[in-house]
């Protein structure tokens, strides 16, 4: 518990002055414009967008400003400005099967239709710091090639043909938010996924990693990993028709997991999900294996106790704004709560040493 | 509609400078759109993450009503989309389709086809080796 305390109105507002000075930093560098962020800082504003579950680059971009980079607190900005806007209504489902990609990219086939798209990855770099980038220049234009007409097809889409891998029927059940009502457990697929979509980008890589070290293994290929734009599509009331509204970054990673048969249905793959806003590409490989390990029950799986495939624990613990408010809570004062151990503790020691003082 | 909400907010100002005369039926009003996806790319929807969006109606003096539902927080760009969907309804159609529209097109053409040379500029060629003992 923690109890309201006044008098420290001055020390705040010099404290909040302080921020101000420091977060300008020195005067005589240039000051950091919000579209220099949006623009160059992309992968932080994707992580904020992401985790804040807002999407709204000049607006992650600000936070990132406001926080000084700490991209938390960026997050913790986002997902508080959220709560102030009207909900307009919900998309349709995005189809990211007709995604404009600028990566895409397959573990399990080398020739595929659609080819293997790497985009503007750090992969093949050779993680040596590049000085260049310490001093102002020109950047040459990326090359570029007739752009490719043939579709994309999913991976997944083309091992369900054969019947290889566990499908996905469609359906169109509205699914639960978090954003409104609790979440209770246990929690549908929707909502775990919604849970981790939003999920702290360091806490679902790690439980990620813990099942490719054994903790609830699911020997997971990336059969797909695709970036690039897709149409938002919503319905509009008042024109009785469905409009587009706008168009968005997506990561989308689909594992395809270790098998399952029973007596009744030969063996076939399994499937884990992931997608998230922006490019994103380690969040949504990781997603994807938390929530194919989450589903070890529905797949008739053994549960190892694994961390990764305890759903009260991943779920409960993956939302960085709920674990920083808990946990940096205990930094105000709770100068009653201690008072009472301190007496309490004081007494204890009395009683012991009293007894001790009669036994010699 | 789609090319209008997608378009840059400034694009669209440059193009329609001055709006003619309306009236406000609704907005512009800024608010979110809880976006979707679906388990799997295929299965039951899922809850993935809002997005944050502008609407406005407006009305002609003439009568014709445009609405606009654009990506953002820009209550001009809302305010300017719906307007020119209004003029769509009026007989400055083809003006309006001429002036403002064809450039959103193909400026977006270009932005689009831009990205996917890039793109297609990354695409591996495989080749196999020979290997010694086929050879």
């Amino acid at each position: 518990m923690y109890v309201a305390v006044k008098g420290g109105e001055r020390a705040i507002d010099a404290a909040h002055a302080w921020l101000a000075e420091e977060r300008r930093g020195d005067t005589t560098i240039a000051e950091l414009s919000v579209a220099q962020i949006r623009s160059q800082l992309a992968l932080a504003v994707n992580r904020v967008m992401a985790e804040g579950s807002l999407h709204d680059p000049d607006l992650a971009a600000l936070a990132i400003k406001q926080s000084r980079g700490d991209l938390i607190e960026a997050i913790f900005l986002i997902r508080a400005y959220r709560t102030t806007l009207p909900r307009l209504g919900a998309s349709h489902p995005v189809e990211t099967a007709n995604m404009a990609v600028t990566r895409r990219i397959s573990a399990t086939f080398k020739d595929l239709p659609g080819g293997q798209i790497l985009g503007p990855t750090f992969d093949y770099t050779h993680r040596l710091l590049d000085f260049k980038l310490a001093a102002e220049g020109e950047v040459p234009s990326a090359p570029t090639a007739p752009a490719i007409m043939e579709p994309v097809p999913h991976v997944t889409g083309m091992l369900g043909r054969d019947g290889l891998i566990q499908s996905e029927p469609a359906g169109n059940d509205t699914p639960s938010d978090l954003t409104r009502e609790p979440m209770e457990l246990p929690a549908s697929r929707a909502l775990r996924l919604q849970a981790i979509t939003r999920g702290d980008e360091g806490f679902i890589l790690s439980m990620a990693y813990s099942t490719q070290r054994g903790y609830g293994r699911t020997h997971a290929f990336v059969g797909e990993l695709r970036i690039g734009t897709v149409a938002v599509e919503m319905d509009i009331p008042e024109l009785g028709f469905a409009v587009e509204i706008g168009e968005i970054e997506l990561t989308e990673c689909e594992t395809v997991n270790q098998f399952k048969g029973s007596k009744t249905e030969p063996p076939q793959f399994t499937r884990g999900y992931g997608l998230v806003f922006g490019q994103t590409e380690r969040k949504a490989i990781a997603m994807s294996l938390v929530d194919r390990a989450l589903r070890w029950k529905e797949l008739g799986e053994d549960y190892s106790g694994a961390p990764a495939q305890d759903e009260e624990f991943v779920l409960m613990h993956s939302d960085n704004i709920q674990a920083t408010g808990f946990l940096e809570h205990i930094k105000l004062p709770h100068y009653v709560d201690f008072q009472a151990e301190l007496e309490m503790v004081r007494k204890l020691r009395a009683e012991a040493l009293a007894s001790k003082r009669a036994a010699e | 509609m789609g090319l209008l909400a997608r378009s840059a907010p400034a694009r669209l100002h440059a193009l329609l400078p001055d709006v003619p005369p309306h009236t406000i039926l609704r907005g512009p009003e800024v608010g979110a759109v809880m976006v979707r996806g679906r388990t799997g790319g295929t299965g039951q929807p899922f809850n993935l993450g809002e997005m944050t969006v502008t609407r406005c109606t407006v009305r002609l003096d003439n009568g014709a009503i445009g609405h606009a539902h654009v990506q953002g927080r820009d209550k001009g760009h809302a305010l300017r989309a719906a307007v020119v969907d209004a003029l769509m309804q009026t007989d400055q159609a083809d003006a309006t389709q001429t002036q403002i529209l064809t450039s959103l097109q193909s400026d977006e053409s270009a932005a689009r086809a831009l990205r996917a040379t890039k793109a297609a500029a990354t695409k591996v060629e495989f080749f196999t080796l020979v290997r010694g003992e086929n050879a």
